[in-house]
C-alpha cells in the first residue's frame, strides 16, 4: 500500500505531499516566531524610557553569523541540485559544508552566550553615584545614566563578585537588599587561566572598587533575570538555536544513514532534501529578522 | 515522512453485501505478514487504529476531567464539610426525605450536620489525595484551585480536542475523502506518541510536592509565574522530610513543580496538535479520491479542514507564550511580571518590566480559535447526522462551507473580548465588539441551515439523531447567551460570574460533547461492524440531556445574581451576592453526580457492544458518503477498490431514484430509473424502523 503523491506532484495542486506539509509547518513556525517578535515589540514599547539596552550585542559576530547562515542556505540549494543531477559525491560535499556552517553558527552563538554570562551590570541610585564615579572611570567602566529610574547603570569589561568565605564567589543571581559588599574589577586584572585575584592582594588593589550592597539597586550577569531585554533575547535566540540543532540532526542523517536511499530511490532522497532545505531557508530567514531587531537597534 | 511503512494488517473482512473479493485493494503485492500486537495496536501507523487510540484516550480524559469537577461540586454544595461516606449518605438521606415530604409523604427532615472523621483514621479521600490536599476530608483552597485548573486543561486539551479533532478526524476523514491513509502515516504515529507523553506528564503533576497547576486553565500571569515555588518535600516511602547535604530541608526543584510540568506538558500537546493539523490539511488537499472535488466533500471534512488551520495558526503563539512563562519560572526573567510586584506583602525578587497583559493576549489569541476548534468538528458531525437521518440534502451546503471560512478567519481577530475588564481603550474594545458580533453571523448561518435541513424531512429518530436534535437548541442557548458577553457594558457585570460558566458550558457540554456522543454512536457500526445497544443509548441520552440542563441552567441565575466563578465556598461569604441563589449549589451538584452515574450506560454500552453488539451491514444508516462504501470495519487501505466519486455528498431522496439515498461512488446510470411500487420491503437491516422508499 503506497500513499499517492509522495514522489510526484498531484496535477491539480502541483505539489507533492512533503512539500505541502513543510510549507504548512512553516506557516505555524511563522506564528511561533511572530508571537515572540510581537512580545519583543510589546516589551520594548512598554519599557521605561532609557531602560531598554541598546547595542549590547556584538554586531561583527552577528554579521558573521548572518553570513554563515546565508552561505549555508546557498550550499543547501547546491546539495539539492547535485542530487537532481544524480551526483552523490558533490551532494555529500555541499551538504557537509551546510552542516559545518550550522555548527559554526552554533559555536559563535555559544561564544556570545558565554560573553553574556561573563558580563555583568550594576544599578546605583543617582544620589549615591558620585562617590564611585572617579574610580569607575579609571577602570574604564561603561556608565549609562537612566533618568527614568533615577539610577546609573554600570557595565563593561568588568568582573564582579560578592566575596564569600573564600573571597572567591561570583555573583550568580540578582539580589535586592543584599547587605554585603560588591567587589568589582576589570576583566584584565584576572589571570588568563581563570584565577581570580582576591580583593586586597597586590595584583588587584589598583583597580578594584568595593560598593556596599545597600548602595546597589540591582546587580547581576546579563542573563534573563537581569531584564526583559535579556529575557526575550535568550528566548528568541535559544529557540532559533534549537531549530538549527534540529536542522543539523536531520541533515547529518541524510548525509550518513539516510543517503543509502540514493541507491534505491534517488528522487525520493532529493524530495526529502528539498523539504529539509525549505526548512533550513526558513531558519535562515528567522535569523535575518532576528539580526536587525536584536543587534542593530 | 513521505512514505508509508507496514502497519496494521487487514482486519477480517466481514460478510459484505457488495461481494468484493477479500484482498482486491492490495494492488502491488505487499505481503500480509502478521504484525505483532505492538505494531498493530500500539505503534500503528494506520489512521484507523490511531483514531481509536485517540478516542479511548480522549474519552477517558473526558470522564476523568468530569470526575475532578464532581469533587469540586462537593465543596461548592457543602462548603468545608468533610467528604466522607458518612456525610455523603447523610445528605443523600436528607434529599430523599425532602422529596418524600414534597410528595406529601412524611415529615420535612432536619438539615444534617457534618460528622468530622476521626483524625487517627484518615478517611478515604484523605488517603487518596494526601493530607496536604484534603486534611480530614476537607478540600483545601489550593486543592480546589488545582481541581479547577486541571478540569479546564484536561477537558479542553486532553478530552475534547483529541476526540473531536484527532479521533474522528483520523478515523473518518480519510475514508470520507476516499484516501487509503493519512498523507504522513508515521508523522501521525508521532502525534499520538507526543500526545501520550503530554498526557503522562500532565497526570504526573498531580503527584509532585505542591500538587498540580493551580492558576486556572488560562494560567494567567503573574500568578502562574510565581506559583508552585520550590518547597520542602517528603520521601514517598518513608514519609520523612528529605534533607539536603547542608543539613537544611532539601527543596523540590522548580522545574518539577506543578505549573512547570503544566507548561512542559502543554508544549508536547501543542506540538502533537500541530503535527496532526499539518497531516490533516495535506491529506485533504492531496489525497482526495478521483472525482472528489472540493465542493463534493462532506461537510464534516470541511470542518476538519478549517479546524486544522485554526490549530496550525493559533496554537504556536501559545507555545511561544508557554516558553516565555517557562523562562520566567526557571531563569528568573520577568517577561510577564510587572515592575513593583508585591507577593504576600513582600516585593518580588524579579526585576520587573514585563507585561502580564501580554500573556493574556498571547493566550487568548489561541484561546478564542480554540473555542472554534472545539465546536467545528461537532458541527460537522451533526451536519452528517442531520442530513442522513432527515433523508434530505443539507440545506445550503455551499453557504455553510463559505460560512466556515468566514468563521475561521474571524475567530482569529476576536480574542480580546475575553479581556474587556483589563482596561483596554474604547477604540480597541469597539473593534473587538464589532468582530465578535460579526462572527455570530456565520455561526447562526450554519445552525439555521441545520435546522432548515430538518424541515420537510422524513426524520428517523435514531439515537445519533436524538443527540443531534438536542444539540441544535442547546448549542443555540449557549450561542445566544454569548451575545450579551460580546458587548463591553454587560460583560463588565457578567464577566467572571457563573453566567460565563453556564454560557461556555452550554456551548461545549451539551454542544460539542453531545455531538461527540452522536458521532460515536453514528460511526460505531463502521468501526466495529456492530451496533450499540439502542435501549442503553436512549437511557443514556435522556438522563444526560435532562441532567445537563439541571446542571447548567441554574448557573445563569446564579451568575446574574452576581455569583463569582472562583468562590471556594460557593459564594456563601461573598457579600455582594444575592444569597437566595445559594441553594442552587446543592441542586447543581446533585444533578452533576447523577449525570456522572448516568455515564455508566454509555461506558457499558461502548465496551460491550465492541464484542457482543448486533452485527450489521456495511451501510446500516443508508448513508451516501464514502466511508459507508468501505467494509465494516475497513481493512488496511480502507477500500476494496479505489473509489471514484460521481456526485455530491448528500444525495438523499433524489426524485426518480429507486432508493432514497445515492452513494457518492455510485456511477450515474444511463437508463431511466424505474419507480418502485408496492409494499415496503421487510426491515432487512434490523434497525427497528422501516426503510424509507
Amino acid at each position: 500500500m503506497e500513499i499517492p503523491y509522495t514522489l510526484t506532484a498531484r496535477p491539480d495542486t502541483g505539489l507533492y505531499n512533503g512539500k505541502l506539509g513543510i510549507w504548512l509547518f512553516l506557516a505555524s513556525e511563522v506564528m511561533l516566531f511572530g508571537a515572540l517578535f510581537t512580545a519583543y515589540l510589546f516589551m520594548r514599547i512598554g519599557a521605561e524610557d532609557g531602560t531598554w539596552p541598546q547595542h549590547v550585542l556584538s554586531v561583527p559576530i552577528g554579521l558573521t553569523n548572518t553570513a554563515i547562515l546565508i552561505v549555508s542556505s546557498i550550499t543547501m540549494v547546491y546539495a539539492w541540485v547535485s542530487l537532481k543531477e544524480r551526483n552523490i559525491h558533490k551532494y555529500r560535499i555541499f551538504l557537509g559544508i551546510t552542516i559545518v556552517c550550522g555548527i559554526a553558527f552554533l559555536c559563535l552563538k555559544g561564544y556570545e552566550y558565554y560573553s553574556k554570562y561573563e558580563h555583568w551590570g550594576l544599578l546605583i541610585p543617582e544620589a549615591k553615584f558620585a562617590q564611585y564615579e572617579e574610580q569607575l572611570k579609571k577602570m574604564d567602566a561603561e556608565i549609562t545614566p537612566i533618568p527614568s529610574l533615577h539610577a546609573v547603570q554600570i557595565s563593561g569589561d568588568l568582573e564582579g563578585w560578592k566575596p564569600g568565605p573564600d573571597n572567591n564567589y561570583y555573583m550568580t543571581e540578582s539580589q535586592t537588599g543584599f547587605t554585603g559588599n560588591y567587589v568589582l574589577a576589570p576583566v584584565k586584572a584576572f589571570h588568563p587561566y581563570g584565577y581570580k585575584a582576591p580583593a586586597g592582594t597586590e595584583e588587584s588593589t589598583e583597580e578594584t572598587i568595593t560598593i556596599p550592597g545597600a548602595d546597589v539597586e540591582r546587580a547581576g550577569r546579563f542573563l534573563p533575570y537581569y531584564g526583559t531585554y535579556f529575557g526575550i533575547y535568550f528566548t528568541v535566540t535559544g529557540l532559533h538555536a534549537l531549530h538549527i540543532i534540529g536542522g543539523i540532526v536531520v541533515m547529518t542523517y541524510f548525509l550518513t544513514i539516510g543517503s543509502s536511499l540514493y541507491k534505491r530511490n534517488p528522487e525520493q532522497l532529493s524530495n526529502r532534501l528539498e523539504v529539509t532545505g525549505i526548512f533550513w531557508h526558513f531558519v535562515d530567514l528567522v535569523w535575518i529578522t532576528v539580526f536587525p531587531i536584536l543587534y542593530l537597534t | 515522512m513521505d512514505d508509508s511503512s507496514p502497519s496494521a494488517d487487514t482486519h477480517a473482512i466481514p460478510a459484505s453485501s457488495h461481494g468484493h473479493e477479500a484482498h482486491g485493494h492490495d494492488d502491488h503485492g505487499h505481503d500480509h505478514h502478521e504484525l505483532s500486537f505492538i505494531r498493530k495496536y500500539v505503534f500503528s501507523t494506520d489512521h484507523k487504529v490511531i483514531g481509536i487510540q485517540y478516542l479511548w484516550g480522549g474519552l477517558s480524559f473526558l470522564f476523568f476531567g468530569f470526575c475532578l469537577m464532581l469533587l469540586m461540586r462537593w465543596q461548592l454544595a457543602f462548603p468545608t464539610e468533610p467528604l466522607t461516606w458518612t456525610n455523603a449518605s447523610l445528605h443523600m438521606g436528607y434529599q430523599f426525605h425532602e422529596i418524600l415530604y414534597h410528595l406529601g409523604l412524611g415529615q420535612m427532615p432536619t438539615i444534617p450536620t457534618a460528622v468530622k472523621p476521626d483524625p487517627s483514621h484518615p478517611c478515604f479521600m484523605e488517603r487518596l489525595f494526601g493530607h496536604a490536599q484534603m486534611p480530614g476530608g476537607v478540600m483545601t483552597g489550593d486543592f480546589y484551585n488545582t481541581l479547577g485548573a486541571m478540569h479546564g486543561t484536561i477537558m479542553v486539551f486532553f478530552g475534547i480536542v483529541p476526540v473531536a479533532f484527532a479521533a474522528f478526524g483520523n478515523y473518518v476523514m480519510p475514508i470520507q475523502i476516499g484516501a487509503i491513509d493519512m498523507a504522513f502515516p508515521r508523522l501521525n504515529m508521532g502525534s499520538v506518541i507526543l500526545f501520550f507523553i503530554s498526557a503522562l506528564l500532565m497526570m504526573s503533576s498531580f503527584f509532585v510536592p505542591g500538587g498540580a497547576a493551580k492558576s486556572g486553565w488560562t494560567s494567567y500571569t503573574p500568578l502562574a509565574s510565581i506559583s508552585d515555588q520550590p518547597q520542602p518535600y517528603f520521601n514517598f516511602f518513608s514519609g520523612q522530610q528529605v534533607m539536603g547535604p547542608d543539613g537544611h530541608p532539601a527543596l523540590w526543584p522548580m522545574w518539577l513543580t506543578g505549573q512547570s510540568i503544566w507548561i512542559i506538558a502543554m508544549a508536547f500537546n501543542i506540538t502533537s496538535s500541530l503535527l496532526s493539523s499539518v497531516n490533516f490539511i495535506t491529506t485533504i488537499v492531496q489525497l482526495r479520491a478521483k472525482g472528489m472535488h472540493w465542493m463534493r466533500m462532506p461537510f464534516f471534512c470541511w470542518t476538519q479542514f478549517i479546524t486544522a488551520f485554526l490549530l496550525l495558526l493559533a496554537f504556536p503563539p501559545l507555545e511561544a507564550a508557554a516558553l516565555m512563562q517557562l523562562m520566567d519560572r526557571l531563569s528568573g526573567s520577568s517577561l510577564f511580571s510587572p515592575t513593583g510586584l508585591v507577593v504576600n506583602g513582600t516585593p518580588w525578587h524579579g526585576n520587573g518590566g514585563g507585561s502580564p497583559l501580554l500573556w493574556q493576549h498571547l493566550f487568548w489569541f489561541l484561546g478564542h480559535p480554540e473555542v472554534y476548534v472545539l465546536i467545528l468538528p461537532g458541527l460537522g458531525i451533526i451536519a452528517e447526522i442531520v442530513s442522513n437521518n432527515s433523508r434530505k440534502p443539507l440545506w445550503g451546503y455551499n453557504q455553510m462551507v463559505y460560512g466556515l471560512f468566514v468563521l475561521g478567519f474571524l475567530s482569529m481577530i476576536v480574542w480580546a473580548h475575553h479581556m474587556y475588564l483589563t482596561g483596554m481603550g474604547t477604540a480597541v474594545s469597539s473593534f473587538f465588539q464589532l468582530t465578535t458580533i460579526i462572527i455570530s453571523v456565520p455561526t447562526i448561518l450554519i445552525l439555521s441551515s441545520l435546522i432548515i435541513s430538518l424541515w420537510g424531512g422524513s426524520i428517523r429518530f435514531t439515537t445519533p439523531m436524538l443527540w443531534a436534535t438536542a444539540f441544535l437548541p442547546l448549542f443555540g442557548i449557549g450561542g445566544l447567551t454569548g451575545i450579551p458577553l460580546a458587548f463591553n457594558a454587560p460583560d463588565t457585570f457578567l464577566h467572571d460570574s457563573y453566567y460565563i460558566i453556564a454560557h461556555f458550558h452550554y456551548v461545549i457540554a451539551p454542544g460539542t460533547i453531545f455531538a461527540l456522543f452522536a458521532g460515536v454512536e453514528y460511526w460505531y457500526p463502521k468501526a466495529t461492524g456492530r451496533m450499540m445497544n439502542e435501549t442503553l443509548n436512549k437511557a443514556h441520552f435522556w438522563c444526560t440531556m435532562v441532567l445537563m440542563n439541571c446542571v447548567f441552567f441554574p448557573m445563569f441565575l446564579q451568575g446574574m445574581a452576581g455569583m463569582h466563578r472562583r468562590m471556594y465556598d460557593g459564594g456563601a461569604t461573598y457579600e455582594l451576592l444575592n444569597k437566595n441563589v445559594l441553594h442552587w449549589n446543592v441542586f447543581i451538584s446533585e444533578a452533576a453526580w447523577l449525570m456522572g452515574i448516568a455515564q455508566i450506560f454509555f461506558i457499558i454500552n461502548f465496551c460491550t457492544s465492541w464484542k457482543w453488539g448486533r452485527k450489521v451491514s456495511d451501510n446500516p444508516w443508508e448513508a451516501t458518503t464514502l466511508e459507508w462504501s468501505a467494509p465494516s470495519p475497513p481493512p488496511h487501505g480502507n477500500f476494496l477498490k479505489p473509489p471514484t466519486v460521481y456526485r455530491g455528498p448528500y444525495e438523499y431522496s433524489v426524485p426518480g431514484h429507486p432508493t432514497d439515498f445515492t452513494p457518492q461512488d455510485q456511477p450515474p446510470t444511463q437508463t431511466k430509473p424505474t419507480k418502485i411500487s408496492g409494499p415496503a420491503p421487510e426491515d432487512e437491516r434490523g434497525l427497528g424502523f422501516p426503510p424509507l422508499t
